[in-house]
């Protein structure tokens, strides 16, 4: 077990280094068009990635630690994304389509006729002209509701299937009311067309790679308190859920109190992570809350390996950077290539890519010929 | 070894000379249309008329710039009905594949999504989807009718019809919101009271229509009424079942739908639509020597699908009971008319084409089109009949309608 903490906080050093110093001056200082180079284009789209895998690594707290198979991740995720963007979508200003005070969408939704007083802000938005606020809002916002949906599942016993049931339940309900252009979060088409962050202009070459770099920041943060929680009495319980809830209840612990704060701290993390892909992605709607993406995260975990902390991450980065790459080289072929790498993998591959080590340790030792007793 | 002098080998390094020129005389076109996920089933069909538009240009001898003859060589990506993924996918073709122009998008939000990263990077997106309006970019030349010329001209065909109620019905995102918000406007000018009008939203795939069928019953009751839907997709199944089973036919009540092309009838029942109108710059059934010949060519080519002039493989297209619609036909518009703006202006450059596109014109298969400096068309407009095949006939045809996505502009407020 030491042996290979120690290889995982190796790779995690290594991630570090190349993600916090590495490619952003390979960005900055490379010349354009040499071999070394990294585009801004790829850095944000690693940025994306990186947001996806904070958000498998709440799926992974639950699933693969817990034991709680959540199908609605992306809700808390999307919640956190539209925090911030309502944030983004106030600092617009007057430079979107119809140069109005309000965000385009409210224009043509004629909401100053629906809301004079404020010249067509709902009330809800108007705090969110304040970044202290809107951050605030998105960590709150994931957490109450995961706190409300969790302490009326947990407490009335609901477990397995039936919680997954419910989550994507819960997940499908929340898209289509954001679907609803009544529901003033922009219907549809979301929030879109970002033009600046803390006054920078988000489309600057500078912003991208300090979003990228805070998307790193994020990830190792959400890596060490995992990691720091599984260490401790608490992560021992979480543990003793997964295996066995039952004996733990009997045992005398409150099990729905503990999931019931699993469930949101996993709410707040794919919050937090949700609230960096939306200025890196530029586009929050409610497709993002669909219960297919957060059969997407689940996936993610599974390839990478639950259970471990690692494996989310790197199944979170390699799935999307494959898919990529497929839907542009094999545009046509590449959901069948997938498909059939992701069978593949829970065919063979149970504990996914951070498994793949301990396999091949395992293949080489059956290869080996038994060495000659020695005399 | 020594034989092989300078002279012997001349000709070999002059055919790998020609053959590097030749390789080099090809210029990178985006297409972004998703290939799976929900809006495959739509955008599909534009991909396979962009690959044919590029066959048909390319047969021609591909574009023209300074004494060279460039082919066309499709780059196509899967953006996967993902709105994000189409940000990602569209910064990949400027910035990666360094094309010149992009051909894509089909929804609203996918063009919303992309819009800034055209912006950004100083691309072309060539945009073919009837649509709200209400944007213009400098980056962004739409094919697609606008809302007046295709709605308004619908609304003028009852009003002319004698109709004096309107009831609209849409399904809930930004394109019914705004169009029927522009038609409430456009009807009130035209002397009909609020209280004639009826405004309505459904949620996507909604299929529960006896209340609002119900509704529109008690509305037409009095005769000279009119449905003007945007439904989307496939909840005009139910909504047009509950319309006849309620004894609403197209006599009493017609409805008029902008969503509903010949393409969509490939996976919706026709007969349920027949006597129901529809309103498009484009009709299958036109009949012009334009339209005869693309018809034919594209027939022709779905037998044997390919792409002239360039090493392409082409794959997965469907050949069964395929049709054209009016997204395609302003799909293939779109090529023709960058292909000779890029000749006129000599040069790929995405500044010096937007220049020479404005002003462009093409003799296209539903008349002369027109681009103009608000980045539209002026286009021929039409109101087609519901045939129980899945075809239109045309009742109506209106001349050089020039599209303006600012309703402002067109109804004369502010």
């Amino acid at each position: 077990m030491k042996g290979s903490l120690k290889r995982e906080l190796w790779v995690v050093g290594i991630f570090a280094l190349a993600g916090l110093v590495v490619l952003p001056l390979l960005n900055t200082l490379a010349p354009v068009g040499s071999a070394l180079h990294v585009s801004t284009f790829t850095l944000s789209v690693y940025g994306k990635y990186l947001c996806y895998a904070v958000l498998a690594m709440g799926v992974n707290l639950l699933w693969g630690q817990t034991g709680i198979l959540s199908l609605g991740q992306c809700l808390f995720f999307a919640l956190g994304g539209y925090a911030l963007g309502m944030h983004l979508m106030l600092l617009i200003g007057k430079l979107g389509q119809y140069h109005a005070d309000i965000p385009d969408f409210m224009v043509f939704l004629e909401f100053p006729k629906r809301y004079p007083a404020t010249g067509g802000l709902p009330s809800h938005w108007i705090p969110f002209r304040n970044l202290a606020f809107a951050l605030g809002a998105v960590v709150i916002v994931p957490a109450a509701v995961a706190a409300a949906f969790g302490w009326l599942a947990f407490r009335s016993r609901i477990k397995g299937v039936y919680f997954s049931i419910l989550s994507q339940a819960l997940t499908y309900a929340a898209t289509l009311l954001f679907f609803r252009n009544d529901f003033t979060f922009g219907g549809n088409n979301g929030l879109t067309d970002f033009k600046f962050l803390l006054g920078q202009d988000l489309n600057a070459p500078s912003t991208k790679r300090s979003l990228f770099i805070a998307s790193v920041l994020l990830l190792l943060g959400t890596y060490a308190l995992c990691r720091w929680l599984t260490s401790t009495k608490f992560g021992l319980i979480q543990r003793a859920i997964r295996d066995s809830e039952n004996r733990v209840l009997f045992s005398g612990y409150a099990t729905a109190d503990f999931k019931l704060f699993i469930f949101v701290l996993a709410a707040i993390i794919s919050g937090l992570g949700g609230a960096l892909y939306v200025p890196q992605v530029g586009i929050i709607n409610p497709s993002e809350m669909g219960p297919d993406k957060s059969l997407e995260a689940v996936v993610w975990c599974a390839v990478g390996g639950r259970g471990s902390l690692i494996g989310p991450i790197l199944g979170a980065i390699s799935c999307n950077a494959l898919k990529s790459y497929a839907t542009h080289a094999f545009a046509e072929q590449w959901p069948y290539f997938l498909g059939g790498l992701f069978i593949f993998v829970t065919l063979f591959l149970p504990e996914g890519l951070v498994g793949l080590p301990a396999r091949f340790a395992r293949l080489r030792r059956r290869l080996k010929p038994p060495s000659a007793p020695t005399p | 070894m020594k034989s092989f002098n300078l002279r012997t080998l001349s000709p070999l390094l002059l055919a790998l000379g020609l053959g590097l020129a030749r390789a080099a005389d090809t210029v990178k076109v985006g297409v972004l249309h998703s290939l799976s996920g929900t809006m495959a089933i739509s955008e599909t069909s534009l991909k396979d008329i962009l690959l044919f538009t590029f066959d048909e240009v390319n047969k021609s001898g591909g574009v023209k710039v300074a004494g060279k003859n460039y082919m066309i060589e499709p780059v196509i990506v899967d953006p996967a009905s993902n709105w994000p993924l189409f940000a990602e996918k569209a910064e990949e073709l400027l910035v990666k594949d360094k094309v010149s122009v992009v051909f894509g998008c089909w929804t609203s939000v996918s063009r919303k999504s992309v819009l800034p990263v055209f912006e950004r990077n100083n691309g072309l997106l060539f945009y073919p989807v009837q649509y709200e309006g209400e944007e213009l970019s400098k980056n962004i030349f739409y094919t697609a009718e606008a809302v007046n010329q295709q709605a308004i001209p619908a609304v003028d065909y009852m009003l002319a019809e004698g109709k004096k109620k309107f009831y609209l019905l849409g399904s809930d995102y930004v394109y019914p919101r705004t169009t029927n918000k522009i038609l409430k406007q456009y009807l009130k000018s035209k002397g009909i009271p609020d209280s004639d009008i009826e405004e309505i939203y459904t949620p996507f795939g909604h299929t529960d229509y006896q209340t609002i069928v119900a509704s529109i019953k008690g509305f037409a009751a009095g005769g000279k009424s009119c449905v003007i839907s945007t439904l989307n997709g496939d909840t005009n199944v139910p909504f047009f079942k509950e319309f006849a089973n309620a004894g609403l036919t197209s006599e009493n009540c017609p409805v008029v739908s902008f969503s509903i092309s010949e393409d969509e009838f490939r996976g919706l029942p026709a007969k349920e639509l027949a006597g129901h109108l529809g309103c498009w710059t484009y009709f299958m059934s036109l009949k012009t020597p334009e339209n005869a010949k693309f018809v034919a060519d594209f027939q022709t080519w779905l037998k044997a699908p390919k792409v002239t002039g360039i090493d392409y493989t082409v794959s997965g297209v469907d050949t069964k009971g395929r049709v054209t619609c009016s997204p395609m036909n302003l799909s293939r518009i779109g090529v023709h008319l960058w292909k000779q703006a890029v000749e006129k202006a000599g040069s790929f450059d995405v500044d010096k084409v937007r220049e020479a596109l404005i002003g462009q014109k093409f003799k296209g298969p539903a008349g002369e089109v027109t681009m103009q400096a608000n980045h539209h068309l002026i286009n021929n407009a039409f109101i087609g009949e519901t045939l129980p095949t899945g075809q239109f006939k045309i009742i109506k045809t209106m001349k050089g309608v020039a599209g303006e996505p600012f309703s402002s502009k067109f109804l004369g407020t502010n």
